[in-house]
């Protein structure tokens, strides 16, 4: 049996790393559907290693965000953030998560231990889930389907159910706040949200992610789409604020009300969980709107101006995804980090009308509008898609 | 006016019914004495329905340490350094106030050195009080910025008390008679160098916190003290002139050289959590302003008028005397039956006064409003207790 799972890993793996950049139509995605094909154990130790790639991913995530953020927020605030553990810092976070793994996991008394235990759980899976979508380069992504844009509504609509079950099985009323806020914020902007992602998904034409970057090989839809993608964008930026519980929109943890809020009771790895699923759902998000806006991996391309785009295209096609979609990232990622170091928190009913009586019009009216843009060709080089 | 008495236990008791019902309930919330919001050990204990506040008691006495009643058994003289222990932002016109107090009942005088000086270190002690405030209410409201800002500058004018004084946060620099030291030789030239780096940032706070959008949600029409309330319990300081009471102890009943100085009294108009932020951070300004005049104008003369450690003796009789700290009106009563230890000593502080303008100012509102409210009086708790 040790000889038929060797080969079935050899076959899995048969796809050279170098082939992955050189020919897309090679994704991991088709090789995923060829293990599937090969057997059960293809099946298995292809979902066995995508498992391990994104709970790798989580965590090296989790660790490299939160020095960021922390540094970030060192320099806001005219301090140098950690700076003692390794050359400015670097080991910091590593640091805290071994700390974090040997504190003891405290229970409630009178809490509901299942759900309790099982709450930083859900909420770390809603996160992997979700990493598992995310086109990091052409071909580099666990799965890509075909109703990929709904998949992504659903699954990070799950990732509040952590939230909810942390914060009732607690036993503790400011918990009970806080996922109550939780709730009712992340299910309200979630609507917002979903409404941005649609106004691409018409001007793409498709719900599967890798087309959707395809689809702006003659420039992202950012600029593409003009006013209409921009006022997306916005409602992009704000409602997936709110659905990460950043600053201005910390209510479900807001430490100087709530003492912590949903994760008030959770201490340890039980904590660190939360806490890896919060940072790593910071990139996703801006992962998602660098791959609906800006074009994913794409260079920066105009149209049929050839000169410009192999200009843009000059990096070798090894490094260029990479170059492109970090440093969108990075910056997207970045503005996030400003707001959290910069705005006060709104109050809840505050947040509710922002949502339901602001951003909600805004995101229907925008959403037509984007139809009729769609349908009379209006937005630059429609031909192209 | 009818007065409803009830005690903690009672009210508890009452609300925790065995009541099964589906319907939503009434619940009680302990509010500290560990919240990072209370800033100390105040608790609070809130009867909430949803988010909202329907009762909010305070319950005090965790960081009670009877000052008043150690300082029966000291002289005049040394009671003065229990008094920075109390409202640590304002230590220096605690230590102030008891001068004062034992001052006017001995019938000492102080020259217009020692004078001036006490008026200028109280000015610079309120900025770092607001600035400190101006910071933890940012904090308070989720932005955590405003608070290493706040303590970025209070840090520069920390540096320029330290030198003269020696510590930076219990300042023990007033005594009866006196002072404890004479200005440092920098002093003027540091003081001078701190207002021209302040003012610009300043401006700074405005753009970080007095514009923001949020912050103006947050704080306008929330929290509104009437100034029937405010007078009716006792509030003082910015609260009172928050709700738009135009009364100053510094211009009203001036003490110290405070008549030489022309300032203006910032006053609000609807006494909401905004009204008490804008006359905090215009006190600022005026504070300033008072240094400055006087700062080039400190006389000449002796720092202590009484020898250091002299027993001072108080006629029989009951005294009493008030100043404004960077909270309100301090008020210190003397009872004194002619030996050199008070027989009583009281302090009126203002935070006591203060924190029970909450309930009325918050009833009815969110938790969330709650905390802004109470970040916007201002309350040190060391003082609420003693």
């Amino acid at each position: 049996m040790a000889d038929a799972l060797l080969n079935q890993l050899s076959l899995t793996l048969s796809v050279h790393t170098s082939d992955v950049f050189v020919a897309p139509a090679m994704s991991l995605a088709d090789r995923a559907s060829r293990a599937l094909e090969s057997g059960v154990w293809g099946a298995v130790l292809y979902i066995v290693i995508g498992l391990v790639a994104v709970l790798t991913a989580v965590s090296v995530l989790g660790l490299v965000m939160s020095y960021i953020e922390r540094k970030v927020a060192g320099h806001f605030q005219c301090r140098l953030g950690p700076m003692r553990v390794g050359p400015h810092g670097v080991l910091q976070s590593l640091a805290d998560g071994i700390k974090l793994l040997f504190k003891e996991g405290i229970e409630p008394g009178h809490g509901d231990k299942v759900i309790f235990i099982g709450a930083p759980i859900f909420s770390i899976t809603a996160t992997i889930l979700l990493l598992a979508i995310v086109p990091l380069a052409p071909g580099i992504q666990v799965v890509d389907m075909n109703v990929g844009v709904v998949y992504i509504a659903a699954v990070s609509g799950l990732g509040v159910m952590g939230i909810l079950m942390g914060g009732w099985s607690s036993n503790n009323k400011w918990s009970l706040l806080g996922a109550m806020r939780a709730g009712a914020q992340m299910i309200s902007y979630e609507v917002s949200l979903t409404i941005a992602l649609l106004v691409v998904v018409l001007f793409s034409g498709t719900l599967k992610v890798s087309e959707i970057i395809e689809s702006q090989q003659q420039g992202w839809w950012i600029w593409r789409g003009h006013g209409v993608a921009i006022v997306a964008f916005c409602l992009y930026v704000i409602a997936s604020t709110a659905e990460l519980n950043r600053t201005p929109f910390d209510l479900p943890e807001g430490e100087s009300e709530l003492t912590g809020g949903y994760h008030t009771e959770y201490s340890g790895l039980r904590f660190s969980f939360f806490f890896l699923a919060e940072f790593a759902n910071l990139f996703v998000f801006s992962a998602l709107a660098v791959t609906f806006f800006f074009g994913g991996w794409l260079p920066f391309h105009v149209g049929n101006y050839e000169g410009f785009n192999s200009v843009m295209d000059l990096l070798p096609p090894v490094i260029s995804p990479m170059f492109w979609f970090g440093s969108k990232c990075a910056t997207l990622i970045f503005i996030l980090m400003w707001f959290r170091w910069t705005f006060p928190r709104l109050r809840m009913d505050q947040l509710m009308r922002l949502e339901w009586k602001v951003l909600l019009p805004i995101g229907f009216a925008n959403l037509i509008l984007a139809a009729t843009v769609v349908l009379t060709g209006l937005y630059f080089f429609p031909s192209a898609t | 006016m009818t007065v409803e008495v009830s005690s903690l236990k009672e009210l508890v008791e009452q609300a925790s019914g065995d009541d099964r019902s589906p319907d939503t309930q009434e619940y009680f919330v302990n509010m500290g004495p560990q919240h990072p919001s209370t800033h100390g050990v105040l608790r609070l204990v809130l009867k909430l329905d949803g988010e909202r506040v329907l009762r909010c008691i305070p319950v005090l006495g965790y960081i009670h340490r009877s000052i008043e009643k150690i300082s029966e058994h000291m002289n005049y003289m040394n009671c003065v350094h229990l008094t920075d222990r109390m409202d640590y932002l304002s230590s220096i016109m605690n230590n102030w106030a008891v001068s004062k107090a034992v001052e006017e009942a001995a019938g000492i005088e102080v020259n217009s050195r020692i004078q001036t000086i006490r008026t200028i270190f109280a000015e610079l002690e309120r900025i770092q009080s607001h600035q400190l405030w101006w910071g933890v209410l940012g904090m308070d409201l989720g932005a955590f910025t405003p608070f290493l800002y706040g303590i970025r500058d209070r840090e520069v004018l920390n540096d320029v008390m330290e030198e003269t004084v020696g510590a930076r946060l219990t300042m023990n620099y007033v005594l009866p008679g006196g002072l404890m030291a004479d200005i440092h030789p920098n002093f003027v030239h540091r003081v001078k160098e701190f207002i021209k780096y302040f003012r610009p940032k300043l401006d700074e706070y405005d753009d970080l916190l007095t514009n923001n959008v949020i912050i103006q949600e947050r704080l306008r029409n929330v929290g509104i003290l009437s100034p029937q309330t405010a007078v009716q319990y006792g509030a003082t300081g910015p609260v009172l002139r928050g709700s738009g009471v135009a009364f100053d102890l510094r211009k009203d009943h001036p003490y110290g050289v405070y008549d030489q100085a022309d300032f203006e009294v910032p006053v609000g108009t609807i006494g909401d959590s905004w009204d008490r932020y804008w006359v905090r951070v215009e006190e600022m300004r005026q504070s300033m302003n008072i240094v400055e005049q006087l700062l080039d104008n400190i006389p000449p003369g002796d720092f202590l008028v009484k020898k250091l450690n002299s027993k001072i003796k108080i006629p029989e009789g009951r005294y009493y005397s008030q100043l404004e700290t960077a909270r309100g009106i301090l008020g210190v009563f003397i009872v004194s039956d002619k030996k050199d230890e008070p027989y009583r000593m009281h302090y009126r502080s203002p935070n006591f006064n203060n924190l029970w303008c909450l309930e009325p100012m918050i009833k009815g509102d969110y938790i969330a409003s709650l905390i802004g409210a109470m970040s916007s009086l201002d309350l040190v708790i060391p003082d609420i207790d003693r």
